[in-house]
């Protein structure tokens, strides 16, 4: 889950780390309110889950609370990549002497958490020379050390005893607090920036692990899926959607980009990614396939390997489906092999409906309906 | 020979009186896995599909020589089972659950590794040396014995490509499941190095997906290898950006290509295959068969 900017900050705020004096408004008679409480020039930031927010025009400048006003009426209701902009930050203006990089991540190949820094931080962070970004893996057992902070902040070019050095040193190890009890996939801050003798936070990108959720009941919830991402995540499954005209459910992460890859390959378009893996039970699966004639398909191709998952159950759903509706809207193909098979066709059967055995054959058909062919 | 685990491996199942826990210990009784005990904490003197249970995995172990333990327990739960069985001495651990949060993963590998514990996810289908041993939930008829090994991210696409094996004659020394989520235990570089040095396996097929640096890695080991690498990777139609299931599988910032990964393996001397039921002639053609 990621967290709009206002949100990092104030979680910024709660474990002590430097923030710049600011809220959240909607509205922009608050906005005005908001630069009247700060008192001097400010700036009004867009809240988007989207990169690329300066450079689209989503941060405007204000010396007074009518400038601010102004800004506000202008931001909100604009829309960057997309996503349109209904809440924003008012913050003071900082004094940028200096733009740093700082972020923490979990990198799966070295199994452990990663601190990326750069002296050199900013909009173009991405196009920095290899030299210029420092990684340093932490070690999970040993958690973030102050030494591996100090190595950070020498190896950044700064002076450890420098008031700047110090405070890097800190933010370090506040940072590193935030992503593991907040069970955070990444926190960065670009830029961190140096304000005369302070170092300060000047963003925040902070994504929680959607598996911790659970356990995280303390942060605020942000939805950032569309309708239908979030009708199948309610039923505990992982969709994405695309934009072609054959409607696809498969069991399992990789067998669904398998079976994605293969319509490609005959000439169809996926209109989706749909996994309905990991022993899904009948009632969900049924109303997985009702998400999938929702998105009006041309045909919809069912990809089912059992192994946790069980074909009967899958079947069974596919007949509640036909039966609820009177039939199928459009063709329905569906290949199903694996735990319960047997007992799986039989209730196919009832229905009419043939199962494919081999994938490629079911997915071959699914393109040739979606085409018109017969 | 197969890798990891065989015919003599003891089983335990944790989490065995669960709804999962019963159905696939009977279906892994079915495939001939010797399992000799279960834990569930609270659960201990019951018997499930003939195989008893205890409360924790220190009394099983007291109870039954355990070489490996494989874990149906929900995700909240997943990081104290495993530590459970990493701590009382376990070498191998299977852990089925999928939703673990990812600071749980690191700590379970950073452990397993500090114990020197071999462990298999999370989120991964298991492990079977075919006609051996089964630990985990893949349907038991495509798991036919045979020299090819087989290491792979995903589960049901594991399924699908073996199972295609299995119908072209092809059997497999050990089918190893790593695990779809970002942090597991194992890498694609562990286990060829356990093909490679395994008399059994003849060929290795390795099924990768988009995303992170996996298959990258292993490549530069491939180079080394005697024995032939055929290679799938998953996601080759998905667009950047959108996370597709598996929190590993999504090309970010233009890295973990789908194009980047098969360019790697292909210059260390891997075959890789178009589609998942390209692979069996790969296999043929690089075993010298017909």
């Amino acid at each position: 889950m990621k967290m709009f900017e206002y949100m990092g900050k104030e979680l910024f705020a709660q474990f002590g780390l430097p923030v710049p004096k600011g809220r959240m408004v909607t509205a922009p008679d608050e906005a005005a309110k908001v630069a009247a409480e700060i008192g001097g020039p400010v700036v009004i930031k867009s809240q988007v889950l989207s990169g690329k927010r300066g450079k689209a025009g989503g941060i405007k400048f204000a010396d007074n609370p009518e400038g601010a006003k102004a800004a506000a009426e202008e931001l909100l209701g604009m829309t960057i990549q997309g996503l349109p902009v209904n809440i924003l930050l008012v913050e003071e203006k900082l004094k940028i002497d200096k733009e740093l990089y700082m972020s923490i991540t979990v990198d799966g190949a070295a199994k452990a958490p990663v601190l990326i820094a750069s002296a050199y931080g900013g909009m173009d962070i991405e196009e920095q020379p290899e030299e210029y970004i420092i990684k340093k893996h932490i070690d999970p057992e040993l958690g973030m050390q102050v030494f591996y902070a100090r190595d950070i902040v020498r190896r950044m070019g700064f002076p450890l005893n420098s008031p700047h050095g110090k405070q890097i040193v800190k933010v370090i190890q506040v940072l590193y607090k935030i992503f593991i009890e907040k069970d955070a996939e990444l926190v960065e801050i670009n830029p961190l920036v140096f304000s005369d003798d302070k170092v300060i936070a000047a963003d925040s990108k902070v994504t929680i692990d959607d598996d911790a959720m659970f356990r995280r009941k303390e942060l605020p919830y942000v939805e950032e899926r569309s309708a239908t991402e979030k009708a199948a995540k309610d039923l505990g499954l992982s969709y994405v959607d695309l934009d072609g005209d054959i409607a696809v459910m498969a069991n399992g992460a990789g067998i669904t980009m398998g079976t994605l890859d293969t319509i490609q390959n005959f000439g169809g378009t996926p209109a989706n990614f749909l996994d309905c893996g990991g022993g899904t039970g009948r009632e969900a699966t049924a109303k997985a396939l009702e998400i999938l004639f929702g998105l009006n398909p041309k045909v919809v191709f069912v990809n089912i390997f059992g192994g946790i998952t069980r074909c009967d159950d899958v079947a069974g759903a596919v007949k509640d489906v036909y039966e609820a509706r009177g039939g199928f809207p459009v063709p329905l193909v569906i290949r199903l092999v694996g735990t319960n098979q047997e007992a799986g066709r039989a209730i196919l059967k009832e229905i009419g409906v043939e199962a494919f055995d081999f994938m490629q054959d079911g997915a071959k058909r699914a393109v040739d309906l979606s085409k018109g062919q017969a | 020979m197969a890798i990891i685990i065989d015919e003599n491996t003891n089983v335990l199942v944790q989490g065995i009186t669960g709804n999962q826990g019963v159905f696939h210990t009977k279906q892994m009784l079915a495939y001939g896995t010797k399992i000799v005990a279960g834990a569930t904490p609270g659960k201990g003197g019951n018997v499930v599909e003939g195989v008893p249970v205890y409360n924790s995995v220190r009394e099983a172990c007291e109870n039954h020589r355990i070489d490996a333990s494989v874990l149906f327990i929900p995700a909240p739960f997943t990081k104290d089972a495993a530590f459970e069985a990493i701590e009382a001495g376990i070498g191998v651990v299977v852990v089925v659950t999928e939703g673990v949060p990812v600071h749980d993963e690191t700590e379970i590998a950073a452990y397993a590794k500090r114990k020197g514990a071999i462990s298999l996810g999370p989120n991964t289908f298991g492990i079977v040396s075919s006609g051996k041993c089964k630990m985990g939930i893949p349907p038991n008829q495509y798991f036919v014995e045979g020299n090819v090994g087989v290491v792979a991210r995903s589960g049901t696409l594991t399924y699908e490509i073996t199972g295609n094996l299995t119908a072209n004659g092809l059997g497999q020394s050990t089918v190893v499941g790593m695990g779809g989520d970002r942090v597991v235990g194992l890498t694609f570089i562990d286990v060829l190095k356990m093909f490679e040095k395994d008399p059994q396996t003849e060929a290795v097929v390795l099924i990768g997906e988009i995303g992170g640096n996996a298959e990258e890695t292993a490549s530069e080991y491939i180079k080394e290898m005697t024995k032939p690498v055929v290679a799938f990777i998953a996601g080759k139609s998905a667009p950047p950006g959108k996370r597709m299931g598996h929190a590993g599988a999504i090309i970010e910032r233009g890295k973990g290509t789908y194009k980047g990964k098969v360019e790697a393996l292909t210059e260390a001397g891997a075959k890789v295959a178009e589609l998942p039921f390209d692979v069996p002639a790969l296999v043929k053609e690089a075993l010298g068969k017909k």
